[in-house]
């Protein structure tokens, strides 16, 4: 088993397609910005996602983010259980109205100062769902969004640069 | 053919069968009074046939009408109570156990009572709309605006001694979807979970009745993310039925071939997510590395991770090219190796099967009984796949073959699950390098033509949970006057709260995870 174990992991491939050139970007970036982070906060960013009535896909590009391709930890990112251990609230869905309630709690137990991100196209603008009885967003109707993700889903790309964006503004 | 429930043997007035289509099974449609209602219900239940979904509406002229459809030898039976001014209908719950939750839907989008029902709280509708607003009744425009009140639920308490109760969500630790957990236990042991979900409830089968019917796959697709092709795929059939459109054999086999790709998806990353929540971060690691090439892949031959929109009413969005086959091939060998090596890791791991092994069981009598499908019912022994069951092309012509326990030796623990999902992804390969092997040439798309008097048409296809449906109407102006969608969650959501009982509160990340049931696609 162990050798198995040891085999696979010599044996794996690494991931060894070229950088893309958007990714080339934010990696420089990123190394500065967690240095801000770090003085700033004096510890790493801390992430409560929040599905307010997504269709799970945002949710699979946000998983994506762990991977190794992507590895969020590296940069000192991590996605906690709790929003009082939350510096950052990464917001999905079009608000569903069944959700209001329990987003509203989930800000008002984030400790300040907290930033919140808006990722997909039905958190920034309600998407297709916009006119639905059933939904009260986009999230901005509720919360201060610092930064909207475009996209359906946005890729983990894009949601790193919009993560990242969020923490710039705030290190300024 | 495992199931003995032919269509001749239900007491019908000469169903209609609505329009063939090689790629899907055969349906039929039938209006019944309340007799032959429950007549058929009582013949179903008694024999081998399912229960999959239960549906209201209302049509253009007021009249409201109760939708039930059983999965029967030869296809699907739609059978509709039309119902005039009167709200109830004869209860189903008595005979099949899904029913509960979906009858408690209709009650909350449609106003229709089932007569008897014992469980008559609220599903969906949260307290943040009034009790008398029924977005399914044409009165209402599905955009009315309401203010917040979450109301109160009445979970079902459990009393004695030491009892005490955990809360979890709808908000959850980690990235998942929303949803309530009310776990009843003592000390470690859980004596009851009862879910209430609804959480992300958008209106989507309302918003369906507002969006024009050629572009209602859009809406499909965004169901539920990981699920988005088997929604879209049924959508699209049971348009393309209702409108009479014939799809070219192509696009036919290159439905089945993204329907294969977006199982594949899910069963690597619920695997890397399985040994993660048993303590084998390695597992995560190798198979969410394995899954980003699988979507990069996606993105190249289709233009979408997800495969969003690349099935579209008519055919497909976009044709395969060459080189991309040529890709999607040697993937199919390299996950192939791949899989096969980790499966071997997974297997001798004595941690993990420990983890695994009798862990969330699901008896066979119990899965057949509470009606489950998809993969947890074969996990448990219960032979059901609508690709093996009907054969619709192209499985018919791939020879598709169900993986599962046999039934006698069924274990229906998580680590069955583990086993069947390691089974589908070298079937689902084989199934991908035989679509593009022997895929018919031509054109991908024609366009459907609108316009016809209004319709019917019905898409059910075995999406990697388990068999998806989309029955809708048509209105000649090219709009849907119903469309309800069914994830078959619905079906296995009760099947995950008989599975936990006895286990550890510790395991229910990892039993909930082998199952992975869909809120969003539930929620609607």
């Amino acid at each position: 088993m162990t050798w198995q174990l040891l085999k696979r992991i010599a044996g794996a491939r690494a991931p060894d397609e070229p950088i893309p050139s958007a990714a080339d970007d934010w990696r420089t970036e990123a190394q500065r910005l967690h240095q801000h982070l770090l003085d700033l906060l004096g510890r790493a960013l801390n992430i409560r996602q929040i599905d307010a009535g997504s269709c799970n896909g945002c949710e699979l590009e946000i998983h994506a983010l762990d991977n190794p391709y992507y590895n969020i930890e590296g940069l000192g990112i991590r996605f906690v259980a709790s929003p009082r251990h939350a510096d950052l609230l990464l917001v999905t869905g079009p608000l569903a109205l069944n959700m209001r309630e329990a987003v509203r709690l989930a800000y008002d137990a984030t400790p300040a100062p907290k930033l919140v991100v808006a990722a997909g196209e039905c958190a920034c603008t309600g998407g297709l769902f916009t006119d639905s009885y059933a939904v009260c967003g986009p999230v901005s109707d509720l919360l201060p969004v610092d930064v909207q993700i475009p996209g359906c889903p946005p890729s983990p790309v894009e949601l790193l640069t919009g993560i990242l964006t969020a923490v710039r503004r705030t290190a300024r | 053919m495992n199931q003995r429930m032919p269509l001749d043997a239900l007491p019908l007035p000469g169903p209609a069968r609505l329009a063939d289509c090689a790629d899907a099974p055969a349906v039929f449609f039938a209006d019944v009074d309340a007799n032959a209602w429950r007549r058929i219900a009582g013949a179903v239940a008694a024999g081998a046939g399912r229960l999959v979904a239960i549906w209201g509406a209302q049509d253009d002229a007021g009249a409201l009408a109760v939708s039930a459809a059983y999965a029967l030898d030869d296809g699907l039976l739609w059978a509709r109570l039309p119902l005039g001014d009167a709200v109830g209908y004869p209860d189903l719950s008595a005979l099949f156990p899904p029913a509960v939750r979906m009858q408690r839907a209709v009650r909350d989008l449609c106003g229709l009572q089932a007569d008897g029902a014992t469980d008559v709280r609220p599903w969906l509708n949260h307290g943040n709309w009034p009790a008398d607003y029924f977005a399914l009744r044409k009165p209402a425009t599905g955009t009315e605006r309401f203010a917040s009140h979450e109301a109160d639920y009445a979970f079902t308490r459990v009393a004695g001694d030491g009892v005490h109760e955990v809360a979890v969500g709808p908000i959850h630790a980690g990235i998942i979807e929303p949803g309530h957990f009310r776990f009843s236990v003592v000390g470690e042991k859980v004596l009851r979970l009862e879910a209430r979900l609804g959480y992300a409830h958008r209106g989507v089968e309302r918003l369906f009745e507002r969006t024009p019917a050629l572009a209602g796959h859009r809406v499909a697709a965004r169901i539920a993310g990981d699920s988005s092709v088997a929604f879209a795929y049924a959508y699209c059939v049971a348009l393309e039925r209702a409108l009479g459109t014939t799809v070219p054999p192509c696009a036919q086999w290159l439905r089945a071939l993204l329907l294969e790709r977006e199982r594949v998806a899910n069963h690597l990353g619920d695997l890397g997510a399985l040994g993660n929540d048993a303590g084998f971060a390695f597992g995560l690691a190798q198979f969410s590395r394995i899954k980003e090439d699988w979507l990069r892949e996606n993105e190249r031959a289709f233009g979408h991770r997800y495969l969003f929109d690349a099935i579209a009413p008519g055919g497909i969005a976009r044709d395969l090219d060459r080189d991309c086959a040529d890709a999607m091939r040697a993937q199919c060998d390299r996950v192939g190796r791949d899989v096969r090596s980790l499966r071997r890791i997974y297997d001798d791991h004595a941690g993990l099967q420990d983890r695994f092994a009798k862990t969330g069981v699901l008896a066979p009598s119990m899965a057949a009984r509470l009606g489950v499908c998809g993969l947890a019912a074969r996990a448990s022994g219960v032979a059901m796949d609508l690709r093996t069951d009907y054969r619709p092309t192209p499985y018919r012509e791939i020879g598709a073959r169900r993986s599962g326990e046999a039934h006698g030796e069924a274990r229906g623990d998580v680590a069955a699950r583990v086993a069947l999902r390691f089974d589908e992804i070298d079937e689902s390969l084989r199934q991908i390098r035989a679509i593009l092997a022997d895929a018919p040439q031509g054109d991908v798309a024609v366009q459907p033509g609108i316009g016809r008097a209004p319709s019917r048409g019905v898409g059910w296809v075995e999406g990697w949970r388990g068999d998806v449906l989309v029955a809708l109407e048509t209105r000649a102006d090219g709009t849907l006057a119903r469309c309800h969608c069914h994830d078959p969650s619905w079906r296995n959501w009760p099947a995950l709260e008989v599975a936990i009982i006895g286990n550890i509160v510790a395991d229910f990340p990892l039993i909930n995870k082998s199952f992975n049931l869909c809120y969003a696609g539930h929620d609607l």
